[in-house]
């Protein structure tokens, strides 16, 4: 998938730029009070200008009044199209995913009649409907959403997750989903279909991004009611001056009780802060994940503990052979070979690793077929708990759990020195995993197996520390081992021998406390854990269930995921915080530059208040609200990129933003409107 | 240096070293901790409560404190209604004042209610002393239902989720009895001991210097005085308040009644930081406060201190400052450093002419009105800048990336209507009062023009002011306003119940609100709010919402006479 990183394309502006003058429409425009309040305030200035065009001398020359009119048009449009352009970018980046799964002929599995026989049909992927069954073959792209219901194949997900390495899906189990769009490698799958046309998760995500389904949430209502209080406080004095300025006899001439209205009133963050929104959802596709609803951005901002699986989180993958010990009397050297027949014929990750750590260490891992003519390889078995080769000439090599090949060498009656033992303990007090490995039931040395901890993550673990996260590891394996891990990774608690009501209670205790947790989830058995959570990331790869109770989906199946979700939910906060501050902060300049503007003929002494030393009371008032409305597209950069987190503490943070976005926002416009105004003085 | 300027620090530094303590100890008070007056008020409390049949171990809900409250206050406020119409032919009239029209004694009876103590009559004059003494009474019930209020409000704000918050009746009799009591009558001791009257006889004789014989006014001055310097009401015993020589005799009683001001409205902060165990919070609180308090002292002092430039132009030497309007007895920093602080803390008794100080030092005293919880009045000035906080948390907790929280609860969409109303509430009544009068004298000067004693800018401050002391219930006014017509007692009367009420309603609901929401632990990630940033933040939303709101305002009042001054 190509992800976008230019901000501004030109088809999406084109687009972007209609939107702006469709979305003045008043009925639009009511969703957003701020806004809704200028278009009225320009509904009026339309009118001054007519009147002034008829003749009336007393609310200045009509270019004056045009001027003000047209500053005030722009300064809506450009509102409407930082949503639009935020808008334009969402959709085409759902786009770009939907097009995958653009009409693809399917081959719908119909049963006739009571005898099961089948017939095929091959129907476009828009005719499928939810349970309907469809099969796919190596080369087939897979039409829609479903599971598998029967079968294995190897699958390329490439086209959603940017992955190229194919991955196996199967019936039953955990992994059984596959997404519309991908194509299957090998194998054939028969898939019953899991949604709707029109209603798979993309489907669900680009109507939120759109106009029509967006709702408000709680946070954004929140700050629409503190946005729209300070649109009623500046409505209250813009008023009452009117009856005041009477009282001093001095003339306020229309254009200018609207200029400062629309000067006050927070028109920079109301008319962002939709923008702000949609640029969130945005980033979380851009991210690869398909959230449900907006707020669950916004809840990941505030999540409190995070639950991590060891596995392909925190560690990669499996185990790892990392070491060999060779029993007394043993050279290293036949202890490898060995090792490396026991293992070829082990097709787990940990298997493989034994062989390749003892190419690494120079022992010959090609062995002569003659020997391993008909050999029989023994599967491990949860009975046996090990699992080995019997060669041809009689000698049988096992590998498995310490205390199960002790049982074996001792009833067959050989020694199981206490060297071994050493060793054995000494492994599994680091954290590791030991496999001892007996020739004809005699012990002839250790392999150690190890958790290989992700590069990086501890200082990933360290950043969420520092935004308050507490990160909890989830694993089956035993409390001795999982400690090991969890303080080699810097995680700050662990949960051991994990069944998924663990994680269940897990949540429910942390929330009880008050606290909002986020998991991450695939299988079945970790639905009622993900709806639980406040957060819950389902993996794209996992069951319906899965995905259907959790709050978010990924698409790229990656744990460390929810790390990079929480912040773009903090970034989503924080761009609206910021750029309320710096909105609010604007007005003491505005203030010095229209006030002094609206009373200066009457009241000549008020000079002294001119601190900007502006040119004229026109020049004054144009220059305020031109910068009132440049200021808006300027920073859609800002709202769309959202504003940069730093894990550095809260305190710390707000005393950075603080001082950039409230002494900025206090500063920028004294710059801003000074050098307007030199501007606009040339022409007045 | 300058030993007026010394005054003025020595006030300070005794208001800040009783309120440590005293804030301690109201802590405890609100805590139900043994104090060492228990011996003396339990029996006593007791005993209010036996007569009264009120169980005060039954736990109220926030709703439920309000209602108390209102109706605490309407029963005496119909008593007194009654006494002040009746007092004529009651006891304890050795002068024979007459009693109060139903108008006036409503406007009266609002006002002490309210806290304000707007006073459209002379006590000397218009009340006998039973009437005085049904005010005094509104002196402790109106500061005590602020400070239980306030406590209700502190309970609400502790680590816990809780929908019950103690009894209103019995904080209520706590902090009259074992708060106001005691200090009120340490105060009245000392004034007595400086020459305040504190008598039920009548009018006394006396030959003046010059040889005249005049009637002099007494009463239990020192006992009215006390209560109403402790618990921001301000109302005087006489009319010209603390300006009277008996009422504030020398430069002595004047450091008591400056410190008395502000002392209970200090003491809150601590008491807060005592009852929620966040010392440092209060702390952050109370430099806030003091921030804004010193911004509004110091060039007021200034001003005052350096004359008036109209009369140095006409070649006469100020080297006492600007005295136009002010006792010698206490010259011009003591009474400018009184002018803010009574302003300030919604007091509004005075020591010198708030009409006749300079223009900016006018802008400032408003300012103070406006702003309305640099310090606040007893209780209630907490309740206002607790809606601050409220607004500065909800734009910083955005600003650290988490939906916002304050003390471990989530501020959402109802707390932020809530606070947003209130916040709005004070600006709405000022500018819309002042609007409404401005529009009417300049639609018709000449019916109007005993309104204002002075025209333009100056006629323009006497309006506003007279708004943002009702509203602020502070009760001074600027004076040279006709504010005894009935559009004034309307007006007022109606700001004043608005003014008063509806804040102590809203941050009382936001508490409750939230006292019931779930709470959340502490975090690195979480807003801390006792931090000097925070509290940056917290002064910069009063700034901008709350006196901005007032430039345009005072642009056209104060600032344009200062400018003209030059």
């Amino acid at each position: 998938m190509t992800k976008n990183t230019s901000l501004f394309q030109k088809d999406l502006m084109l687009e972007a730029f209609k939107q702006s003058f469709v979305k003045l429409n008043p009925k639009i425009m009511f969703r957003n009070p701020v806004m809704f309040t200028v278009e009225i305030g320009t509904a009026i200035m339309f009118a001054v200008c007519l009147w002034t065009l008829a003749g009336e001398t007393s609310q200045g020359s009509f270019a004056y009044n045009l001027t003000v009119f047209i500053i005030l048009l722009l300064t809506l449009l450009f509102a409407n199209f930082a949503e639009a352009i935020a808008e334009a970018r969402g959709k085409a980046q759902a786009d770009s995913l939907r097009k995958t799964r653009e009409e693809t002929p399917a081959k719908k599995i119909t049963v006739k009649g009571n005898n099961s026989s089948h017939e095929v049909k091959i129907i476009p992927s828009s005719k499928l409907i939810k349970g309907d069954l469809f099969f796919c073959e190596a080369g087939d792209i897979i039409p829609t959403d479903g599971e598998i219901i029967e079968g294995l194949a190897t699958i390329d997900e490439s086209a959603i997750t940017g992955e190229s390495a194919p991955v196996i899906r199967e019936a039953g189990g955990d992994k059984s989903s596959v997404t519309g769009g991908t194509k299957v490698l090998s194998d054939r799958i028969t898939v019953q279909v899991t949604t709707e046309p029109g209603e798979s998760f993309l489907d669900k995500m680009i109507a939120l991004v759109e106009g029509a389904s967006r709702q408000k949430t709680p946070n954004e209502i929140a700050l629409t009611i503190l946005l729209a209080g300070f649109t009623l406080v500046f409505i209250i004095v813009t008023v009452t001056l009117k009856p005041f300025a009477d009282y001093a006899n001095t003339p306020i001439t229309i254009a200018a009780f609207i200029s400062l209205f629309v000067c006050l009133i927070p028109t920079t963050i109301g008319g962002l802060l939709s923008a702000i929104g949609i640029a969130g959802m945005d980033r979380a596709l851009r991210a690869n994940v398909i959230t449900k609803s907006g707020k669950a951005v916004e809840t990941a901002g505030d999540i409190d503990v995070l639950l991590l699986d060891k596995t392909g989180t925190i560690t990669i993958g499996n185990r790892k052979a990392t070491h060999f010990y060779h029993a007394d009397g043993v050279t290293e050297k036949a202890f490898m070979e060995s090792c490396v027949l026991a293992s070829l014929a082990d097709e787990t990750p940990e298997g493989k690793s034994i062989i390749d750590l003892a190419k690494e260490k120079g022992a010959k891992t090609k062995s002569n077929d003659s020997l391993l003519n008909d050999a029989k390889f023994i599967k491990f078995t949860a009975e046996t708990r090990s699992s080995g080769i019997d060669l041809k000439n009689g000698i049988r090599i096992r590998k498995g759990a310490a205390d199960t090949i002790r049982k074996n060498a001792e009833k067959a009656g050989h020694d199981y020195s206490s060297g071994i033992d050493k060793i054995v303990n000494g492994i599994s007090a680091n954290g590791g995993t030991p496999l001892v490995v007996s020739e004809n039931e005699k012990v002839v040395g250790v392999i150690e197996l190890q958790d290989i901890i992700k590069p990086g993550i501890q200082e990933r673990f360290d950043r969420l520390r520092k935004m308050g996260i507490k990160t909890v590891m989830v694993t089956g394996d035993n409390p001795l081992t999982a400690k090991f891990i969890a303080e080699k990774a810097g995680v700050d608690d662990f949960i051991a021998e994990a069944k998924p009501e663990d994680k269940m209670n897990y949540i429910k205790k942390e929330q009880s406390a008050g606290r909002l947790v986020a998991m991450m989830g695939d299988g079945t058995n970790d639905a009622p854990a993900l709806a639980q959570a406040d957060v819950g990331v389902a993996m794209n790869s996992g069951t319906q269930a899965a995905k259907e109770a959790g709050n978010m989906v990924d698409l790229d199946n990656d744990p460390t995921k929810l790390i990079e979700i929480v912040e773009i939910g903090k970034q989503l906060l924080m761009t609206r915080g910021t750029l309320t501050t710096f909105s609010i902060a604007n007005d003491v300049a505005k203030y010095f530059a229209i006030i002094p503007a609206l009373f200066i003929v009457a009241i000549p002494a008020l000079q002294g208040l001119n601190i900007m030393n502006l040119h004229s009371p026109e020049s004054a008032i144009l220059s305020a609200i031109i910068f009132n409305a440049l200021i808006i597209p300027f920073l859609i950069p800002l709202a769309l990129k959202g504003v940069a987190y730093k894990p550095i503490g809260a305190s710390a943070l707000l005393r950075r933003n603080l001082f950039i976005y409230g002494l900025g926002g206090v500063i920028v416009p004294f710059i801003g409107i000074k050098l307007i105004d030199l501007f606009v003085s040339v022409f007045i | 240096m300058n030993t007026e300027i010394l005054g003025v620090i020595l006030m300070y530094v005794m208001v800040i070293a009783l309120a440590i303590p005293l804030g301690r100890y109201i802590g405890k008070i609100f805590n139900y901790e043994n104090t060492w007056l228990d011996k003396i008020f339990n029996p006593l409390d007791k005993l209010f409560f036996k007569l009264s049949g009120i169980d005060p171990t039954v736990e109220m809900n926030w709703k439920q404190h309000l209602t108390a409250l209102l109706t605490i206050n309407a029963i005496w406020f119909i008593i007194s209604m009654l006494v002040l119409t009746n007092m004529s032919w009651l006891p304890l009239n050795p002068d024979a004042n007459p009693s109060m029209s139903g108008d006036l004694a409503f406007n009266t009876s609002v006002s002490f209610v309210t806290n304000t103590n707007l006073q459209h009559y002379s006590g000397e004059s218009g009340l006998s002393y039973l009437g005085q003494l049904i005010l005094m009474l509104w002196q402790f019930i109106s500061a005590g239902t602020g400070i239980a209020i306030c406590a209700v409000v502190f309970i609400a704000m502790k680590e816990r989720t809780a929908t019950t918050l103690g009894n209103f009746y019995s904080l209520f009799v706590r902090s009259c009895t074992r708060i106001l009591l005691p200090i009120a009558f340490v105060v009245a001791i000392i004034l007595v001991f400086n020459g305040s009257p504190m008598t039920f006889e009548g009018k006394d004789t006396m030959v003046t210097l010059q040889g005249d014989t005049v009637q002099v006014s007494r009463g239990p001055v020192a006992a009215f005085v006390a209560p109403k310097q402790i618990g921001t009401n301000g109302g005087g015993f006489y009319g010209p308040n603390s300006t009277h020589p008996l009422e504030n005799p020398n430069y002595l009683t004047n450091i008591i009644e400056t410190v008395s001001i502000s002392l209970i409205p200090i003491a809150m902060v601590f008491a807060m930081g005592y009852v929620l165990r966040r010392r440092k919070l209060a702390w952050t609180i109370y430099g806030v406060m003091t921030l804004g308090f010193l911004l509004l002292v110091i060039p007021s002092i200034m001003n005052e201190m350096n004359g008036n430039p109209a009369i140095e132009k006409m070649g006469i030497a100020q080297s006492y400052g600007s005295m136009e309007g002010k006792e010698i007895r206490f010259g011009s920093a003591a009474s400018a450093y009184w002018a803010i602080k009574t302003t300030c803390t919604s007091n509004g008794s005075v020591n010198a002419m708030h009409d006749s100080m300079t223009p900016l030092t006018g802008m400032f005293t408003m300012l103070g009105m406006m702003i309305n919880s640099f310090y606040g009045g007893v209780g209630v000035g907490f309740l206002n800048f607790y809606i601050f906080i409220i607004l500065a948390v909800f734009v910083s907790g955005l600003m650290v990336g988490r939906t916002p929280e304050f003390l471990g609860k989530k501020i959402e969409a109802k707390e932020m209507k809530i606070a947003m109303v209130i916040a709005l509430l004070h600006p709405l009544l000022i500018l819309a009062g002042t609007a409404i009068s401005s529009f009417l004298y300049a639609g018709n000067p000449a019916e109007y023009a005993g309104w204002l004693a002075n025209p333009g800018n100056h006629g323009f401050s006497e309006m506003l002011y007279e708004f943002s002391s009702s509203s602020a219930n502070n009760g001074s006014g600027f004076e040279g306003l006709g504010d005894n017509t009935p559009f004034w007692n309307i007006a007022c009367g109606i700001v004043m119940l608005l003014a008063r009420y509806l804040p102590i309603i809203g941050p009382v609901a936001i508490a409750g609100i939230l006292a019931s929401k779930k709470y959340i632990p502490e975090s690195n990630g979480t807003l801390k709010t006792d931090t000097s940033t925070f509290g940056l933040m917290v002064f910069a939303v009063i700034a901008i919402v709350a006196a901005l709101s007032f430039f345009p305002a005072l642009t056209l009042g104060p600032i344009a006479e200062y400018f003209s001054l030059y």
